[in-house]
Order: C-alpha cells, then sequence, then structure tokens
C-alpha cells in the first residue's frame, strides 16, 4: 500500500496562520526520505480555494469532505470525521498545526484511535527504519528528546505556527483530488457554537520584524523592562520576551517568543538578559545576526551569539541608546 | 447538587530538572513541586461557580495524579476550597504519557465519582504544555468539551463558555455532564486564583487527610503499566549543542558599545534601513 504523510489543514484563519503551508513544506522533504505521498485533509463548506492553495504548496493529493453541514469548525465532528478518514486510509503520519483548534482535534483524534501524539514539535526526521522521528523540547530543562511511536499508527505530531518555512506558491503543481462525502450516521454535535466572530488582536509584526529586541528575567524589573521600547522606537524593531517575564506581566503575552509563543527570523536580533533556554531559542534558530548582553559570559544565549557582551543588560541598553542617538543619520 | 472535579497537577517549582537516562523520565521526585498555574485557574473556576448562589449546592473533588509528594498540591486545593482531595498514585502510573493519564483520571471518575457533572482541567500544564489531557480525558469519559474558557457560566443545566481560539472570540454551549479546560492565560483577571488565607493550608491539614488510590483501588487492570503502555517512546534525550564562536566583549560599557557600533554597525544599519555614523567621532560636516 501507498504510504502517506497526512497535514490536517487549517484554514480558518488564514491570512494570518500559515501553519498549515509550513507543515507541507516539512511534510515534502520527509516524504521524499521514505518515498510517501504528501496528502492535505480539508473539512468545511466550500473549500475549493483551499484545497488549490494547498495543492500549489505541495499536497500531491488531497481527502475534502465539502459541505454545508461542516461550516463551523466543530472540534466533535471534525475528530470524528478524522479518526474515521485515517481508519480508512491509514497513513503513516498526521501531523497537525498547533493551532489552538488544532491543539484541541489532535489529543481526540490520538485517543481514538489509540495512537500517540507529540506536542509542539521543533524539528521531524525519518530514522533507518523509516519511522518518523519526533523532535521536541523535553522536562522543562535544556534537554531536546527524540520521541517515536513504534507500536502504532499514524504517528501524530503538532507544529508550532513558525517552525518551518512554506515552499512558495506553485500554480503549475498537480494534486489529485479525493472527494469524500459526510457518512450517513454522523453523531449530532453535542457542544453548539452560538457565537464565533473574527478578532484579530494580534500585531504580528514580531515575526516578520527585521530587528527584534528580546527581554528576560535578567532585565530586572517591569520598570525597566520599559527601556526595551525606547530602544526599540529607535531602532524601528519589535520587542519580545521569555516567559518568565510574560508570566510576571512585565509585557503582554503577544510578545511571548519561543515555543510556546512566536518564532522569528530578524536580520539582527538584540538579546538583553535572556538565558537560552531550548524553548525559548527553538524560535530563534533563523536569526542571522545575534548580539546578546548577559552578566554571565557562560549563558546559552551567549554563546549563540555572534557579539556578546557581558554586562548589566540594563546599563548595555541605555549605552546602545545613548550611542544610536549620536550615531543615527537621518 | 453539582459535583465539580478539577484536575490539578503537581509541577515543578524549577525548569532545570534531572532525567532518569534509563528510562528518559523527568525524575520529578527531586524537584520541588507547586500546583501547576493552569490547574489553579481551574479551581478557582469551580470556587467561583461555588460561591455563586445561583448554581445551587456544589461539591468539588480535587483529584491529582503523581508521585505521592503531589499530596501537597491537594492540600492546599483543600485550604482554597475544595471539599475532597484525592491522589492518585502508585508505582505502576509513573512515566504515563499524556494518553495514559487521561485513562487513569478517567478511570478514577467513571468508578468512583459516578455523578460528576463538571470536569474542570488547565488548558496546558506549564511543565509540559500540552494542553492535551483534557481533551483525552473528556474523549475517555465520551463526554462533550470545550477548550480554553475565558469564563463559565450555568444556564438552565447547560454549561456556556466564553473561549478565544485562534482569533475568533466565541460563545459555546454543552449539555452536563461536560468537561472544560480553563485558559492558562486570560487576558480577562476572571480566573486570576485565589491564595490560601494565613493558616490556611494547615486548617485543611486538620479537616481530615486527602484520600489516596492505588491502582488497585482504582480498579485499574492488575497488569496495567503506565510507561509500557504508552504509545510513544523516547529514543534519545541529549543537550542541543548550539554555539556559535562569536565575539566576546567585556569591560566598560560605553567601550563595548562603542566596538559593536565600529565593527558591526553596517550590519545593524542595514538591517534598520537607515545610515549609521561607523565612528562616534566621525563630525557630521
Ligand atoms: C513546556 C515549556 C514551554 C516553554 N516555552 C517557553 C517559550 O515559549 N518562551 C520562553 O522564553 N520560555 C519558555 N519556557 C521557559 C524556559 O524554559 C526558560 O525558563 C525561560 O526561557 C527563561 O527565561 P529567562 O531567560 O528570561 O530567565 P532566566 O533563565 O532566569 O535567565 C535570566 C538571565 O539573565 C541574566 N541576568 C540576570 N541579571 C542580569 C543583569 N542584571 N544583566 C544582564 N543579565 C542578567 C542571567 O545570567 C540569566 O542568564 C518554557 C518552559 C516549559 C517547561
Ligand atoms: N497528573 C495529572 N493529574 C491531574 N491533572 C492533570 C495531570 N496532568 C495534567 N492534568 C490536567 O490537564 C491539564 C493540562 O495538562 P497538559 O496536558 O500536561 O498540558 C492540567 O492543567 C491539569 O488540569
Amino acid at each position: 500500500m501507498e504510504k502517506q504523510i497526512w497535514v490536517w489543514a487549517d484554514y480558518r484563519n488564514y491570512f494570518q496562520s500559515r501553519v498549515t503551508l509550513q507543515i507541507l513544506a516539512r511534510a515534502t522533504d520527509l516524504a521524499k526520505k521514505t518515498d510517501a505521498v504528501v496528502c492535505a485533509v480539508v473539512f468545511g463548506d466550500r473549500v475549493d480555494e483551499y484545497v488549490a492553495e494547498y495543492i500549489a504548496h505541495g499536497a500531491q493529493k488531497v481527502y475534502v469532505t465539502d459541505d454545508p453541514l461542516l461550516n463551523t469548525y466543530n472540534v466533535e465532528s471534525y475528530a470524528f470525521l478524522l479518526s474515521a478518514l485515517v481508519r480508512r486510509f491509514q497513513p503513516e503520519t498526521l501531523l497537525v498545526g498547533a493551532t489552538r483548534f488544532g491543539q484541541e482535534i489532535a489529543p481526540r483524534v490520538a485517543k481514538q484511535l489509540n495512537t500517540g501524539l507529540t506536542a509542539d514539535c521543533i524539528d521531524l526526521d525519518i530514522d533507518d527504519k523509516g519511522r518518523l522521528v519526533q523532535i521536541a523540547p523535553s522536562f522543562g530543562g535544556n534537554l531536546i528528546a527524540k520521541i517515536i511511536t513504534p507500536h502504532t499508527r499514524p504517528q501524530m505530531a503538532t507544529i508550532r505556527p513558525g517552525t518551518f518555512q512554506e515552499l512558495p506558491h506553485d500554480d503549475d503543481a498537480k494534486g489529485k483530488i479525493i472527494p469524500i462525502s459526510l457518512p450517513d450516521h454522523m453523531p449530532g454535535p453535542r457542544v453548539r457554537c452560538l457565537k464565533s466572530e473574527l478578532h484579530p488582536v494580534r500585531a504580528r509584526k514580531i515575526e516578520t520584524a527585521d530587528i527584534v529586541i528580546t527581554g528576560g528575567r535578567g532585565m530586572g524589573s517591569k520598570g525597566k523592562f520599559k527601556k526595551l521600547f525606547d530602544l526599540a522606537a529607535l531602532l524601528h524593531a519589535e520587542v519580545g520576551a521569555t516567559r518568565p517575564v510574560v508570566y510576571a506581566d512585565w509585557v503582554s503575552t503577544e510578545a511571548l517568543v519561543g515555543q510556546a509563543g512566536k518564532h522569528i527570523r530578524p536580520k539582527v536580533l538584540f538579546s538583553f538578559g535572556v538565558s537560552g533556554a531550548i524553548q525559548h531559542t527553538a524560535a530563534l534558530a533563523d536569526a542571522k545576526f545575534i548580539v546578546a548582553v548577559n552578566k554571565n559570559p557562560n549563558a546559552t544565549m551567549m554563546k549563540l551569539a555572534d557579539v556578546a557582551l557581558v554586562a548589566d543588560a540594563n546599563q548595555a541598553c541605555s549605552g546602545i541608546i545613548r550611542a544610536l542617538k549620536q550615531r543615527i543619520r537621518d | 447538587m453539582l459535583h465539580i472535579i478539577v484536575c490539578i497537577k503537581q509541577v515543578p517549582m524549577v525548569s532545570e530538572l534531572p532525567w532518569d537516562p534509563r528510562t528518559g523520565t523527568l525524575k520529578r521526585e527531586t524537584a520541588q513541586g507547586m500546583m501547576d498555574p493552569a490547574a489553579r485557574r481551574a479551581l478557582e473556576a469551580a470556587l467561583q461557580i461555588k460561591a455563586d448562589r445561583t448554581s445551587g449546592p456544589v461539591s468539588i473533588t480535587a483529584v491529582s495524579m503523581g508521585p505521592p509528594m503531589a499530596e501537597e498540591v491537594l492540600f492546599e486545593a483543600r485550604a482554597l476550597g475544595a471539599d475532597q482531595g484525592v491522589l492518585l498514585t502508585d508505582p505502576c502510573m509513573a512515566g504515563a504519557d499524556t494518553c495514559m493519564t487521561a485513562v487513569i483520571l478517567g478511570k478514577f471518575i467513571k468508578n468512583h465519582c459516578p455523578d460528576a457533572g463538571l470536569i474542570l482541567c488547565g488548558s496546558m500544564s506549564s511543565d509540559s504544555e500540552t494542553a492535551q489531557v483534557g481533551p483525552q480525558l473528556a474523549e475517555d469519559l465520551d463526554i462533550p468539551a470545550i477548550g480554553y474558557a475565558r469564563r463559565l457560566e450555568l444556564v438552565d443545566g447547560c454549561i456556556r463558555v466564553e473561549r478565544h481560539v485562534d482569533d475568533f472570540l466565541e460563545l459555546m454551549e454543552m449539555d452536563l455532564p461536560g468537561l472544560v479546560t480553563i485558559d492558562h492565560a486570560g487576558e480577562s483577571d476572571r480566573y486570576t486564583p485565589r491564595y490560601v488565607a494565613l493558616g490556611g493550608v494547615e486548617a485543611a491539614f486538620n479537616k481530615g487527610g486527602i484520600q489516596v488510590m492505588n491502582s488497585r483501588a482504582l480498579g485499574l487492570d492488575h497488569a496495567f503499566n503506565a510507561l509500557k503502555h504508552s504509545p510513544t517512546k523516547i529514543m534519545d534525550v541529549y543537550s542541543p549543542v548550539t554555539e556559535k564562536k562569536g565575539r566576546v566583549l567585556t569591560g566598560a560599557v560605553k567601550k563595548m558599545v562603542d566596538t559593536l557600533f565600529d565593527d558591526y554597525g553596517k550590519i545593524v544599519s542595514s538591517a534598520m534601513g537607515k545610515d549609521l555614523k561607523t565612528h562616534d567621532h566621525e563630525e557630521d560636516v
């Protein structure tokens, strides 16, 4: 039987969330290593446009259930449908983007299918036995685990938005569309959606900014952390933060950079008082040039830096602000 | 009477924890534990329902699966206002992944709390952040579930939930029994946890102990072994080696900053699309 890698297609917030396209790109690499076919699975009402997008971004086959009954995202019916399709077509692997909805549907499908699920993989690979290697930070420490699902199928993983880069749009790409009709015995939804309105609150500029300034616990206090915004104004940069900083409410959750937050790919990253835990640095892999400030020269973040300043974070921040004021030519 | 079950995990207070290289799992017994902040919010939601007169009588059971020391978070839950605390602990539960955790919690609810009306979990725990246990527990119990609640309300025997999911503000409704996970980082402070009153923890100690159940008392199969039955296996654990061999600057801040801009100013200036003087003594003429 043909080997398949499935990507569950999450298009609800299409223009903001490119996670499905990003995973399709990675699935394409993995498929080459195991001689598998990359498939997208799309549920919804009038989804032709999305189906075409997925094909243009690497899906070789698309399973589509297009029905007015599926016009709202409903985790129970979607999980039911997805599990039923998996039982029927038996893909080797099922990948799901870790949007909030993805994080709801994936564990339910895994449980229905009695298979494993690794959350928030930072990378995926194939081992010499053709198995999916799910690479994820683990145990809250500075450790990475390689996880496999040896005995059950599919092998399941969720991946945060921004982890991989999408392939360029290819209008000439060909894909096979496989329509699947709704089963007659769809269980009635036990959860009713009374209202669902799009409220984009997040300014996602940090994910695309050319210069990002991140601050960690080493900034010392909420008041001192504010200085990073002064620097950001001078540099036309966005400000990001580590989890303890967000938890301490020095800055809003939207600024969180890391596994649980945003992935960034700036040309220049300034990092102040950040230790460099893997859950944070996993989201910095594409930063081109890193300037780190830490009073501890042995902090991981300092080892990742192109230029490491052994200094107090606040003093260095003030020093850089002063220097910039003198140096910027208008 | 509404019986609310709150699932509470004990999580390590420190982020760097030793792990057992043999089994590849965390040595939780060596860490100082605290109540998972997300589960604490779930408990807060339960306490608010209980305090609300329109809910009618409410009984809250806090349950935790973990090593014996996880008992502490249950004492704390009692001190905060939970009526019962139950610890599910057994060597054969060690190493449970989310699926097995859900099976164990599910066994407790099915066998020992048949009257459970509402089950509350945190949306994601601070030490593993998988967000899987809640949905998988709902699946195990075959009850409806709503994730990421910012606010809940009992309305005519069903529950209404406001949530913010992927930029959508939603209002959902379901019949009970059902499971709700409480958002771990709500923008509204509705479920900001209360603190234990002074002496509260001790009072909870006096109110009678925590019920402890092993796998037999729970009704698990005698061959149950969470680690063995977990479908995922850890092949390898390693420390990421990431070194760039960059340049390290030390000394006076002013000197370091000048070196930074003298030597790398071009990189910064091209990223910001503005000209930078490469030497601060270079004067504009
Ligand atoms: C499941 C899970 C998910 C997580 N997800 C994320 C995530 O998405 N993003 C994230 O950031 N974290 C995440 N974390 C937390 C992560 O493991 C680290 O705990 C966190 O990144 C550390 O933040 P920090 O560097 O600000 O703090 P610390 O680790 O406390 O480091 C502070 C640093 O500041 C330095 N310092 C102190 N004082 C000064 C000073 N005066 N001047 C200069 N330097 C100073 C210290 O030397 C130290 O290096 C997650 C953890 C878990 C368990
Ligand atoms: N061992 C456990 N005992 C009790 N509740 C748990 C346990 N593990 C997870 N939970 C619950 O599930 C939620 C989500 O956890 P997680 O899936 O680990 O992110 C937590 O906030 C708890 O409410």
